[in-house]
């Protein structure tokens, strides 16, 4: 018969394995007390919480590492400068991502170049795509690298106020009253320019397929 | 080819492969440093900051001219008043003699 014993453990270390109890981090707002009373070191945990959130916004309008990092940088420093016209009426996330909107709107309308760019630079993949788009749409799978390089092609030929619109209501499916908020436009305005963003769309995409005798 | 499904299409291939939300190493530590370190001002930073304080700096000089000229106008006034009661009283100062058979 077999005698269960209990094997004979060493005491628990319970001063390092454990986390102690009581040392919880400290929220939004208690940080961001901290560094209106002074202490800027208190701003480092709210730039790593939301650095990843930030960083995905700025590629999708930035296509650069070195541009996105820079625009990343412009949010936080931004965030740091007018923290204290933070009300907190809303998450501190809601303020900043309203701020990480408008830095990359700026950054649209700095870098807007000449449009009159042709397709007939298209890689052979993303001419295969298309081909293969025109004889049978929904064989096409979502996930190419094509179809990705084709998106990000329109999205810049797009003007800073149509991609900006086009990707918060179309790609991200934001309601037009979230893009009124994160944009500072008016709602009305924002259905406008989404109506004239998706008529640009299409007339970019007519003379790519017109470019390509697709 | 329909340019409408296209259009759709491109965009669900958008929302289907959200941008990454990768870090740079130690990207943290390149805002604190910025945040620490003053930061060298732009030489149009500057200019604007100059132009206003210059505005501020006329607008006072503005409001104290205007008040000095206001006032200035108002002892004119006074004093004009005065002088034309002056020259007024010269003028029917002979008038106001009794005509003295003088001739």
């Amino acid at each position: 018969m077999l005698s269960i014993a209990p094997a004979a453990c060493a005491p628990l270390e319970l001063s390092a394995a454990r986390p102690q109890i009581g040392a919880m981090e400290p929220s939004d707002a208690e940080l961001i007390a901290a560094v209106l009373a002074g202490d800027s070191s208190r701003f480092e945990p709210l730039v790593v919480k939301y650095q990843p959130r930030i960083f995905a916004t700025a590629r999708r309008y930035a296509r650069r590492e070195s541009e996105v990092e820079d625009i990343v940088q412009e949010v936080f420093l931004k965030a740091f400068q007018k923290l204290s016209s933070f009300r907190g009426d809303a998450p501190f996330e809601h303020w900043l991502m309203r701020l990480a909107v408008r830095t990359c709107f700026d950054f649209l309308r700095a870098h807007q170049r000449n449009r009159e760019a042709t397709f007939s630079e298209l890689t052979e993949p993303e001419t295969d795509w298309l081909e293969r788009f025109g004889a049978a749409p929904d064989a096409c799978p979502d996930d190419a690298d094509a179809a990705r390089q084709l998106v990000g092609r329109v999205l810049f030929e797009l003007s800073a106020p149509a991609r900006m619109v086009i990707t918060l209501l179309e790609i991200e499916e934001r309601s037009v009253k979230e893009i009124a908020e994160l944009t500072g436009w008016s709602a009305p305005l924002v259905k406008v320019r989404a109506f004239r963003a998706r008529a640009q769309m299409r007339k970019i995409l007519a003379k790519m397929a017109k470019d390509k005798y697709v | 080819m329909n340019l409408s499904d296209l259009q759709a299409k491109l965009l669900r291939v958008a929302r289907a492969n959200p941008p990454d939300a990768a870090v740079p190493y130690a990207f943290e530590k390149r805002i604190m440093a910025r945040i620490a370190s003053p930061r060298p001002e732009s030489a149009w930073a500057l200019w604007g900051v100059s132009l206003w304080r210059g505005a501020v700096a006329c607008m006072a000089v503005t409001l104290l001219c205007a008040f000095w000229a206001y006032s200035s106008a108002q002892r004119q006034t006074e004093s004009a008043a005065n002088f034309s009661q002056s020259l007024e009283a010269t003028v029917f100062a002979s008038m106001d003699q009794p005509v003295e058979d003088s001739w």
